[in-house]
């Protein structure tokens, strides 16, 4: 068990080693700073002119969100088409149909916001051409998308006052070329060198030792499944994600996927530091989403490396902990250690059936995409974590007898108004998605869909809920795991994910880009000794506070009724 | 005009109790969209307790429905007495000041009157109107507030300040303004009335504080905002449940939903918001600052920079001598005499101080055929000449050393050197001839307020700078500042110093605050983000101020700053309580709502409540009875500790954060095991 636990804390202190002079690096490409990746200017000039854009031009926040809604909306009508048609289209060797027009609207929009929530198999859903051409491309642009409004921030963060948060084609440029295909190019190679398969070849065809032949799919998947964490999208190549053999061959691969999917947040929240100068804000807004961290892997290890009560009542000893769902090349605390990354971090892909685990690991990767904050997904992530800071600025502000003010603007009604608001969308659409399904399963069980409502659900009472609890919540944070439980390739799903997950997308995108560009036109207000600190552990602490309390006040009653109720009646 | 202690008069609670039920009228109630709808949720459940009656079985026994109608019931009147109290409280306050003026018999000078020109007939102060004159003569009370025209008067202006020490007030200058209610001790004074009836600074606030003409402060409409939206999640927490209850084939009763909301929206702090704004003026008032708006004083809080006067703020009225120096070969007690002879004559205060410090009784002076020198500004000194033989002279020490030059004698280095010594020592020296000889020089020194350096620490540690504004020349001015240790000063200050000091400070994005009281200070107390004019200053001066001292204190800036911050903090701790309560309740409500069907969750009921019923009315009664128990905490609000503002972050998450988590805890299950009598 020492030897589990110690692979865990390598691949974290790993992580950090790697980030931090990543963060450097990033910090110094959007300053515009010289870097090794110069050589790439060419390239980018060339994209800047094929575009048409004028790299100078200078974006406030609203004309910055109408450029990267609009190339969003292009690229969700472009995945919508070649979803529907792809049966039609070459690159497809195993002859995979098209897609139903619920599923491509499911599945374009799920690529498109980065939650790669896939209610469709990948060896038998999508084509080589819709994973290349469709599915790898937007894990590229949502990710850069991501780090392009989270720039928009620094940008906003760093002048005394300015109307500008910079040029949004430019910097979604040079976060592909500078960031994520040089680092994909790296993660890539050393899946490929250790098994993951890159050709264009059909289904492979395999004699085990039985004696029977089976159909095993391959494809070039090295490239996607390392873009799929550097950019934590984590939609896989195959249906089985990261547990899959092909996807994830042995413990090595784990730790490098592991560490590529937190690599790029944990960077980015360096690179606050050095981009807006405030480096201490930065290391204290680190260390408390760390500690957030750990306040869901300690419980989720703990239950599952001590195994199922039920099956210990039985008699059974659990030498190896909660075997149920895992991977043995992996083990339970490698699989805790990743459930939680990967729903901290919206990255949504699995090495484990997160459905076999025990109720409170399900119920912290719940409150970890609830949350939805701690390092977060790509540029996303810290934007989540903004709402709750200029929350907590307010009350705190308050608290201290002062008007509120955040890196010296003031905030005020129209600030805590989106903020409010994009607080309350979450709760909304959480809890009403889950609520309707309800609705549907308990009052119209036998409607004529694809699926019935009531065969939805692997699993009846309170894990059946907390089935339903998970997907919707999955789809908000736009993370993309599933309870793999839940019969989701169907009309209702497709259609209410494919809406809840694209406004769990882009209003919380907007939303604190309009505060940071409503606060950065403000006049700047020089720091006193009555200003509140927001770099100190106080105010760190203070944010940590108000992430819980909102959390638990708005998720207690879903919890209680599905996975603390399962708690306690195991 | 000294407050009462109580914070809870029985006039006062009588007159809240019925403002209580006349505020139950939707349009009042609408203000408020927190009790807004618990008011709702009342008349719902009024709805279900006729259902009930008329023979309904699948929402609980009557009593109990009828039990939680009763409580939120309360719980909105609660709010309104919350909020009735406090103007209650503001409208006494300024209505005894108000009453110091009624039915006044004014003495009115009718310019054509009945019989000659400019008679004068007595008239009830009521009837007059702006720009009507009137006269005061000793032991007359001032009937309207107004402006000298002709006159000068001794003034008890102790009705209004407390302060029983008479004032000077004079036509023309800065201190010619008299307010109604105070008394004319000597003197004749011929007055403009300067406000329409029913206008002045008292109605103005005694409107505001009655809430016809309150506006929500922008820190007030941004909470609110938040409130609201805290009450929307809570809705939609109470609204899929009902479907999560179906999932579970739980029923949940109208009563228990309509609990659970009402527990977890910020009933607490939203039913003392109002509350709270009007006790911050109400403590404004206490201070005997009139506010023109709530806003005003929400502003005082966030201030950075303080303008002061340095005289009668920082030093005491004016220079007092400190010290004789004789210069060499001149006996002390002959250099002593000269000074007092010498400044017989001197009325000004420095004048009088000299003798003060010599310690004698200058009617004990013969000062036969004794001739006085005036002051002039050519000469720049003053004196006497005695029997045509002794001239005595007093003055700047350059002016002096010309008179000795003149003579012919030399003015000795050792003298030049103490005066260069007294300058560079922030004081003012003064030398003094006789027949033309150097006799020394007396020092003059600002005396600073005792206590003012602490004030000003505290000032620094809410991260507040204080700037002295002084007509000194830099050297003096800079010696004061350090000593009285404001950050900075604005030396040899013209009227436009001022309002250029504060356009720079308020372009670096500070908000400054200052105080004044003549008409030349005008555009700068209305450039000023709070301005503070003396109710002794001219008309122009409080017009153009945002609030008026009727204390005509200097140092009260600094009351006013912490009011400030404590009308923000009490907002924001109760917030903080209020939020922090919701825990306790869904430990109370949710296994309550849940036990029949899923037994498991009695895990949950950590205060081990009797019954669904009991927890459930448990959480509403407490939800109820915390508003009154913290309506004195709203009223007098959260001590303010400049203590850093991260140290008292701590200090308040600590007792009103974790406070707010641990006290309904303790509160739910008392009530719990009283209700266990009952039920």
């Amino acid at each position: 068990m020492n030897t589990e636990l110690f692979g865990i804390v390598a691949t974290f202190l790993l992580t950090v080693l790697l980030a931090f002079p990543l963060g450097k690096y990033i910090a110094k490409v959007f300053k515009g700073e010289k870097t090794i990746l110069d050589f790439m200017r060419p390239v980018e000039n060339l994209i800047c002119r094929l575009g048409g854009v004028d790299p100078m031009k200078k974006m406030n926040w609203k004309e910055f969100l109408k450029a990267m809604l609009t190339i969003n909306l292009v690229w969700v009508a472009y995945a919508f088409l070649l979803f529907l048609f792809q049966g039609h289209l070459p690159l497809n060797p195993d002859g995979n149909p098209s897609m139903t027009p619920d599923l491509s609207f499911n599945t374009a929009i799920s690529f498109l916001v980065n939650c790669n929530l896939q209610d469709y198999s990948g060896e038998t859903g999508v084509t080589y051409l819709t994973q290349l051409f469709v599915i790898t491309f937007l894990q590229f642009v949502s990710a850069a998308t991501g780090i392009a409004c989270l720039v928009a921030l620094f940008n906003g963060l760093k002048e005394k006052t300015t109307e500008s948060l910079g040029n949004f084609w430019v910097i979604f440029t040079k976060t592909i070329t500078r960031i994520l295909l040089p680092l994909c190019f790296v993660v890539a190679a050393l899946l490929a060198f250790h098994g993951t398969p890159a050709s264009f070849d059909g289904k492979d065809t395999v004699t085990t030792l039985q004696g029977d032949t089976v159909q095993v799919s391959r494809g070039p998947a090295a490239g996607m499944i390392a873009i799929k964490h550097i950019g934590t999208n984590g939609g896989g190549w195959f249906g089985a994600n990261s547990a899959h053999p092909l996807e994830n061959p042995d413990y090595f691969t784990n730790m490098l996927e592991l560490v590529s999917q937190a690599l790029i947040p944990m960077a980015l929240l360096f690179a606050l530091g050095f981009y807006i100068n405030k480096r201490k804000f930065a290391y204290v807004t680190f260390t408390i989403m760390t500690v957030g961290m750990l306040c869901l892997l300690i419980p989720t290890l703990l239950a599952e490396l001590h195994g199922n009560p039920a099956i210990a009542r039985m008699g059974i000893a659990q030498p190896t902990g909660a075997m149920e769902g895992k991977e043995v090349r992996f083990g339970p605390a490698a699989s805790a250690f990743w459930s939680i990354i990967t729903t901290v971090i919206s990255t949504g892909s699995v090495n484990a059936m997160h459905d076999s685990f025990m109720p409170v690991s399900g119920m912290m990767q719940l409150l970890a995409m609830m949350i939805n904050a701690f390092y977060g997904g790509c540029g996303v992530g810290i934007l989540n974590y903004y709402i709750y800071v200029i929350i907590a600025v307010f009350i705190a502000g308050l608290m201290v007898g002062r008007t509120p003010e955040f890196m010296g603007h003031k905030v005020e009604a129209r600030e805590v108004k989106i903020a409010a608001l994009v607080t309350l969308l979450s709760a909304f659409l959480i809890k009403g998605g889950t609520a309707l399904a309800c609705y549907y399963f308990v009052h119209h069980g036998n409607n004529d869909w694809a699926v019935k409502p009531s065969s939805w659900l692997n699993n009846p009472g309170y894990h059946g809920f907390s089935e339903m609890l998970y997907q919707y919540t999955s789809t908000n944070a736009n993370n993309g795991s599933g309870y793999e439980g839940l019969a989701d390739n169907n009309i209702f799903w497709n259609v209410t994910g494919g809406f809840i997950m694209l406004l769990g997308r882009f209003v919380p995108i907007i939303g604190p880009i309009a505060i940071a560009g409503l606060l950065a036109k403000k006049k700047y207000i020089p720091e006193t000794s009555g200003t509140l600190k927001v770099d100190g552990f106080t105010f760190g602490a203070m944010t940590f506070v108000v992430i819980l309390i909102l959390t638990a006040l708005s998720y207690f009653p879903p919890l209680a009724l599905g996975p603390i109720a399962e708690y306690f009646s195991l | 005009m000294k407050q009462n202690k109580s914070l809870f008069p029985k006039a006062i609670v009588a007159e809240a109790l019925k403002q209580s039920f006349v505020k139950l009228s939707p349009a009042s109630m609408f203000r408020n969209p927190v009790m807004f709808t618990v008011y709702i949720g009342t008349i719902i459940m009024a709805f279900v307790c006729v259902w009930v009656g008329a023979g309904a079985r699948t929402q609980g026994s009557l009593g109990y429905n009828l039990a939680i109608l009763v409580v939120l019931f309360i719980t909105v009147l609660f709010a309104n007495f919350a909020e009735a109290i406090a103007e209650a409280r503001g409208k006494a306050q300024a209505n005894s000041l108000r009453k110091t003026r009624e039915d006044t018999p004014a003495k009115k000078v009718f310019i054509v009157g009945d019989i000659y020109v400019g008679e004068i007939k007595t008239v009830p102060s009521s009837q007059l109107k702006k720009g009507d004159f009137f006269v005061c003569e000793a032991g007359d009370t001032i009937p309207m507030d107004g402006e000298i025209v002709e006159g000068l008067a001794t003034i008890d202006e102790s009705a209004i300040t407390g302060e029983s020490a008479p004032v000077i007030r004079e036509a023309g200058g800065d201190k010619s303004s008299v307010t109604g209610g105070t008394k004319v001790l000597s003197d004749k004074i011929k007055v403009r009335v300067t406000t329409e009836p029913g206008e002045s600074f008292l109605d103005k606030m005694i409107a505001l504080v009655e809430g016809a003409s309150r506006q929500k402060t922008p820190n007030e409409i941004a909470l609110t905002i938040l409130l609201a939206s805290f009450t929307l999640i809570f809705l939609i927490v109470c609204v899929t449940l009902k479907p999560f209850a179906d999932y579970a084939n739980t029923p949940i009763t109208i009563a228990a939903f309509v609990s659970l909301f009402v527990c977890l929206i910020p009933t607490t702090i939203g039913g003392l918001l109002s509350a709270i704004g009007i006790a911050g003026m109400d403590r404004a008032l206490q201070a005997n600052v009139i506010t023109k708006s709530g806003k005003a004083v929400e502003t005082a809080g966030d201030l950075d920079t303080l303008l002061l006067d340095k005289t009668g703020t920082i030093t005491i009225g004016n220079r007092k001598a400190t010290h004789f120096w004789p210069a060499e070969g001149v006996k002390e007690e002959e250099f002593v005499e000269a000074c007092v002879l010498a400044s017989l004559a001197d009325e000004t205060p420095e004048g009088k101080s000299i003798i003060e410090l010599a310690g004698v009784n200058p009617h004990t002076y013969s000062v036969k055929e004794a001739r006085f020198v005036a002051f002039t500004a050519e000469t720049r000194c003053s004196g006497v000449d005695l029997n045509g033989k002794e001239r005595i002279r007093k003055g700047a020490s350059d002016a002096i050393k010309r008179i000795v030059n003149r003579e012919g004698n030399i003015f000795p280095h050792t003298m030049e050197e103490r005066v260069k010594g007294i300058a560079s020592n922030g004081g003012t020296p003064l030398a003094v001839s006789k027949n033309g000889q150097a006799m020394g020089v007396i020092e003059l020194q600002d005396i600073i307020k005792p206590g003012i350096q602490e004030r000003f620490d505290r000032l620094r540690k809410m991260g507040v700078k204080t700037v002295m504004v002084t007509g000194d020349n830099p050297l003096t001015a800079k010696y004061i500042a350090e000593k009285a240790g404001v950050d900075d000063y604005i030396a040899e200050a013209k009227p436009e110093d001022k309002m250029n000091y504060i356009r720079k400070e308020q372009q670096g994005g500070k908000l400054v605050a200052m105080m004044g009281d003549g008409t030349n200070d005008a555009p700068a107390l209305a450039q000023a983000d709070v301005g503070v004019a003396m109710n002794s200053g001219t008309q122009a001066a409080k017009e153009a101020g945002n609030m008026v001292d009727l204390d005509n204190d200097p140092t009260k800036l600094i009351e006013i700053v912490e009011i400030g911050k404590q009308l923000l903090m009490t907002r924001g701790t109760l917030t903080t309580f209020s939020i922090a309560n919701d825990v306790a309740k869904y430990f109370a409500i949710v296994p309550a709502l849940f036990i029949s069907s899923i037994p498991a969750l009695q895990a949950l009921n950590i205060m081990h409540l009797k019954s669904p019923e009991s927890a459930i009315l448990s959480a509403v009664i407490f939800n109820a009875i915390i508003i009154p128990f913290l309506i004195p905490l709203a009223l007098k609000g959260v001590a303010y500790k400049p203590i850093g503002a991260s140290a008292l972050l701590r200090r308040n998450l600590l007792i009103y954060g974790i406070g707010g988590i641990v006290v309904p805890f303790i509160g739910i299950k008392l009530i719990d095991m009283l209700l266990a009598f009952f039920l």
